[in-house]
């Protein structure tokens, strides 16, 4: 019987000697507290993809991957302890999970030098990487997943929602109120009527939430939820019988833990999303016999093919695609902060790319800027199925309405600038 | 043998009656406040100063608030963290300009405050809250009255999170402070140096705690005390009760919204008031009087220190030096944590304060006990 | 009939419904507070833990296999059997019986005659304590919770489903009922009758109120206070499975279950922190009150989300009147 704490404290302490040079990733993750069920996932997938690296690549371009995980809670103050702790090690980039930390560490990481990916969450207006130039949110973010979800109901209803009605639940915080001013701005252009439902933390009764909705009567709804609120949205939609096919959830709402908990009546229910679902690529095999087998795995390897699972190792992906380009740029292997910034802000991801990785149409091709952090906010839709217990893409990934959003992406940034006395520029 | 008043002779009133009469306490406190203002500032960097010493000091200066109302009054307040926001968001507004709208018009626009002014004004704005949600403490007393101050706690939170106003229309609700600075130097913002931030807090803490040291000593003091023990008694012997009541609740306010506004503004540098100011930041801050030891001063301190500390050493210690997995040194952080304040209240109820006044006790005979 | 008036009605009838669950958990608080005198803050981490534990059995873990994996490189997850759901209740009622028993035997006996400020301390350090020790015992991750609701499995067949239909549109009114809301009313009736009956008519019980009238007068006639406590303990401990059940069936058992402590609180306020009738009567007011508040002012009017503040507020207003709750024993002040 081997012992795996006294072998862990071991490595710890060998890897504490700096006897080689690696390539840091932190992980901020959350494997505690309200939102513990996310977290899990998420950052089981992110430092499975990087063990991967290093079992069968031998790391990247040569050079071994150290995951540094740090447990946050959702806590914005140990967030900032977990970033304070750990970027004096050589972190390349900083992935924080959260809004309200990612918030804090927008000002903190460009002080330092070290740049931060937030996929699919933080300061929507990020995408302006004039102004916020070493904080990056490819490939989507709210507003996009807003504006995609719309021109979902576009397609659906033959480009017309003239006279329609949309309600917006969301979770009462700064995360759930990002998509309101772009579903405003939607609704003007389209002539929908637009409603708000906001839901307080946690979320564990949203009786009155879903009488108004029954009462209001909308022809969709759409969900901005984390965490409890989204099982028990989705539960309560089922009870009142709103359509589950015209119920459709942000990515963070759209995992099989929010609908595993309602049973057979979340059939029909979709989510928004940025990248593949299931484990039909050939990256989990690679996964199955470098990693999990060999006993290395975060988790206990039974989360392998979710969609947090699948999230957590595209975010690992898109970092050691970023941490290649780095390479290729500088050309050298043991690579800093600011190089892995360049990197990233070099990024170009193509279907060739991905394929040669194992994760075909895993997500949608798009390449980074120095104007443009954000991507290309290309979204899709995913549906599940209650029988086979599976989430499916349904559409492919489009693109959403960049009229409406890159005005608001501009005019939020340039409030940010104005208030920091930052001058926009790319260098 | 080194710590007793033999030899420690008074020659006026104002001697014997000083915070610390005996010399060698008096001395300690002058080494420890020469240490925290000369020496640490040249030795701290971002680490120390972000992840261990503005928490303890401001929540040391929230801690004292708190103590005021529960430790001294004995009007037990599960607001804390709604009347933190308070502070917050008054310093947020008066560090970038209050604007008054009426009918849809500008009506005037304050000029910005320095940033040490916006902490003052934090504390005012939320002392005027607080004695508003004091004013039920006339009739609610003991657990009614603790769960009765959580509705400040969720009306403010919901409040701040509703009106835009507060937040300046910002897109997602969270206000972030702005860049400023005192006499040059800069406060807040992101490249605000670590020995800065921290001289900018441990000026309040150190005020904070004389002011509460002197007002809890004082004839303020003693009424609330009085209402404390036993509020009918005192009533009859001559303590207004309201007036007692509502200043302990103005100054408590006053000291936990000073935290509030540097929590938000030096500390974070940016929040959103559900997270940061939660129902869980009030239980926190009243666990640290009550292991730090109730109606003291130096309990305010040992309380935030030992709440601050701990979850950090012990994260220390499982993840950076024994390398286990986050996830179980998280839980068993809670285990322990949660072992140790029951382990604690049972060999000593009464604080981390009674553990340094017995600890005294047993010094002033050393060696010679009998 | 009048929409407005319908959905007013459904409003009422959804908050007697939230009320009773409130109650639910305000119960376990009152039975604590009665007996001991202590303000149990670990409540509704008590039902987490039950819910968890309940769930954990059901699904044949291992408990610590997390733990047992990490310091002995072992890959241990389950056990591979399942335990049928009444089983699974049983166990459980014994594991919070035992977890009655250790509070009793090593934290409450250390601080018999403590003020109420550190006797409420102390249980929070339980709640730490037991959220940790939750966590490692079974997991952070969500586990769907199925107790007959879902598959049927207690109820015959086609029952559920005929149910369903019924109350969906309560023949023919357009109210619609949830049926978990139905279970859980009635499963809360039962028990508080349960309660009350236990309280008048066993041995036990009335040895149970004479200590909550008088420790001392209670002590002198031969009751054994520390059975008693570990007899509300392990009531306190059943009342909180109960509770983590009927919402742990809504939203799957995770760590927000222990947030349901907040939604007591002002129940308990409300009826007064040692009446039994109270948390009841208490419970219904505030979850027809925050209902209706919300249904019609808060949302048209205040932009929504104004449960959480208004139940509070309503319970403040309330005790503006009646300093001790509305069936609170009256507070008798002398000098």
């Amino acid at each position: 019987m081997k012992y795996k704490l006294g072998t862990y404290a071991v490595a710890a302490v060998m890897a504490a000697s700096p006897v080689m040079a690696d390539l840091v990733f932190p992980s901020l993750s959350y494997r505690t507290g309200p939102y513990a069920a996310g977290g899990i996932p998420f950052a089981d997938g992110y430092a499975d993809y990087f063990t991967m690296l290093n079992e069968r690549d031998g790391g990247i371009g040569g050079v071994m991957t150290r995951v540094l995980e740090c447990e946050t809670g959702y806590n914005t103050e140990k967030g900032v302890e977990c970033y304070e702790s750990t970027k004096g090690e050589g972190s390349l980039v900083y992935q924080p999970l959260s809004t309200g930390i990612t918030y804090q560490l927008i000002p903190k990481t460009t002080a330092d030098g070290i740049p931060m990916h937030t996929m699919g969450y933080g300061r929507t207006s990020a995408a302006n990487g004039e102004v916020f130039s070493h904080t990056f949110n490819y490939p989507a973010n709210y507003w996009n997943g807003a504006s995609g979800a719309i021109n979902y109901l576009l397609e659906q209803n033959d480009g017309d929602l003239n006279g329609k009605r949309v309600a917006l639940v969301y979770h009462n915080s700064a995360y759930g109120k990002e998509p309101i001013r772009t579903l405003q701005e939607l609704s003007a252009k389209h002539g929908f009527e637009f409603k708000e439902v906001p839901v307080d933390h946690p979320g564990q009764e949203q009786k009155s939430q879903w009488l108004q909705i029954r009462r209001d009567k909308p022809d969709y709804v759409i969900m901005y939820g984390w965490g409890v609120m989204n099982q028990v949205a989705v539960q309560e939609a089922a009870n009142i019988r709103f359509p589950m096919e015209n119920f459709i959830g942000i990515w963070w709402s759209g995992s099989e833990n929010d609908v595993l908990a309602a049973g057979d009546a979340a059939n029909g229910y979709k989510a928004l999303t940025f990248h593949g679902v299931g484990r039909d690529f050939p990256v989990f095999d690679d996964i199955q016999t470098h990693v999990v087998d060999k006993g290395n795995a975060a988790g206990a390897g039974d989360q392998i093919g979710t969609v947090l699972y699948n999230r957590g190792l595209y975010a690992a992906m898109l970092a050691a695609e970023a941490v290649k380009t780095a390479q290729e740029i500088h050309g050298e292997m043991d690579i800093t902060p600011a190089m892995m910034r360049d990197g990233m802000e070099a990024l170009e991801m193509t279907e060739a790319k991905m394929a040669a990785l194992g994760l075909p149409n895993f997500g949608p091709e798009f390449n980074v800027s120095c104007q443009n952090h954000g991507g290309t906010g290309l979204v899709g839709m995913t549906q599940w199925d209650a029988s086979s217990k599976t989430w499916s893409l349904v559409s492919d990934f489009a693109p959403s309405d960049m009229d409406v959003i890159g005005p608001l992406i501009a005019e939020d940034s340039e409030a940010y600038a104005a208030e920091n006395n930052i001058t926009p520029a790319c260098n | 043998m080194f710590y007793r008043e033999a030899g420690d002779y008074s020659t006026t009133y104002a001697e014997d009656q000083q915070t610390f009469p005996i010399r060698f306490d008096r001395y300690r406190y002058y080494i420890v406040l020469f240490i925290a203002i000369v020496v640490v500032p040249f030795v701290v960097n971002d680490y120390w100063v972000n992840s261990l010493l503005l928490p303890f000091l401001i929540y040391a200066i929230a801690a004292l608030g708190l103590n005021i109302l529960v430790g001294y009054c004995g009007q037990v307040s599960l607001g804390t963290g709604g009347f933190m926001a308070v502070g917050a968001y008054a310093c947020y507004k008066f560090m970038t300009g209050v604007d008054i709208w009426w009918g849809g018009e500008l009506l005037f626009r304050l000029p910005e405050f320095n940033i040490f002014f916006s902490v003052i004004m934090g504390g005012v704005m939320t002392a005027i809250v607080g004695v508003l949600f004091g004013l039920p403490s006339l009739r609610i007393k003991g657990f009614y009255l603790a769960v009765a101050t959580l509705a400040a706690q969720f009306f403010l939170v919901w409040l701040f999170n509703r009106v835009a106003w507060f937040y300046n229309y910002s897109a997602s609700g969270q206000i972030s402070a702005p860049e400023r600075d005192l006499f040059g130097i800069l406060i807040t913002g992101p490249s605000v140096a670590p020995w800065a931030a921290y001289l900018f807090c441990l000026i309040f803490t150190i005020a904070s705690a004389v002011i509460a040291r002197n007002l809890t000593r004082g004839a303020s003091g003693r009424k609330w005390m009085a209402i404390r023990d036993m509020d009918i008694a005192a009533e009859i012997i001559g303590v207004n009760p309201l007036r007692a009541k509502l200043t302990a609740f103005m100054v408590s306010s006053f000291f936990i919204g000073i935290s509030g506004a540097l929590f938000f503004a030096v500390y974070l540098g940016a929040v959103e008031v559900g997270e940061a100011f939660g129902i869980q930041k009030s239980f926190l801050v009243l666990f640290m009087i009550i292991i730090g030891g109730l109606g003291s001063i130096f309990g305010s301190f040992a309380g935030a220190a030992f709440l601050v500390l701990l979850p950090v050493a012990l994260k220390v210690v499982g993840v950076d030096w024994f390398g286990w997995p986050t996830d179980i040194v998280a839980h068993l952080q809670l285990v322990i944590v949660g072992l140790l304040i029951i382990v604690f209240l049972i060999a000593e109820p009464h604080g981390i304060n009674q553990l340094w006044r017995v600890a005294k006790e047993k010094l002033r005979l050393w060696p010679f006990p009998h | 009939m009048n929409e407005q008036l319908v959905y007013t009605f459904e409003v009422i009838v959804n908050g007697l419904m939230a009320g009773v669950l409130y109650a639910l958990v305000a119960l376990g608080f009152v039975l604590i507070y009665k007996a001991s005198g202590i303000f149990n803050y670990a409540q509704g981490v008590m039902a987490l833990f039950a819910a968890m534990t309940l769930v954990g059995i059901q699904n044949g873990q291992v408990p610590f296999a997390h733990l047992i994996n990490a310091i002995f490189g072992t890959d241990v997850h389950k056990f591979g059997w399942s335990v049928h759901s009444f089983l699974a209740i049983l166990f459980t009622v014994a594991v919070m019986v035992l977890l009655a028993w250790m509070v009793q035997r090593f934290v409450f006996r250390h601080l018999v005659g403590q003020e109420p400020i550190i006797l409420f301390m102390a249980t929070i350090g339980l709640a730490y304590f037991l959220e940790g020790v939750a966590d490692l015992m079974w997991g952070s991750e969500l586990k769907p919770l199925d107790v007959c609701m879902a598959q049927g499995n207690c109820l015959p067949q086609g029952m559920n489903g005929w149910l369903d239909n019924t109350t969906y549109d309560a023949w023919g009114t357009g109210v619609f009922i949830d049926n978990l809301d139905i279970v859980a009313t009635i499963v809360a009736a039962i028990l508080v009758i349960g309660l009350i009956v236990f309280a008048q008519y066993t041995k036990q019980g009335r040895a149970m109120r004479a200590v909550a009238d008088d420790h001392q007068a209670a002590l002198s006639v031969g009751v054994s206070l520390n059975f008693i406590w570990v007899l509300v303990w392990s009531l306190a401990g059943f009342v909180a499975l109960v509770a983590g059940i009927m919402w742990g069936a809504k939203s799957g058992v995770q760590f927000s279950l222990s947030l349901i402590a907040l939604k007591a609180l002002p129940v308990l306020m409300l009826g007064g922190f040692t009446s039994i009738p109270g948390a009841i009567v208490g419970g219904l007011i505030i979850g027809v009150g925050e209902k209706l508040f919300e249904f019609l002012i808060g949302a048209p009017f205040l932009g929504g989300a104004t449960e959480n503040w208004f139940a509070y507020m309503l319970a403040l207003l309330f005790l503006v009147f009646r300093p001790q709750g509305l069936f609170g024993e009256k507070i008798i002040e002398r000098v």
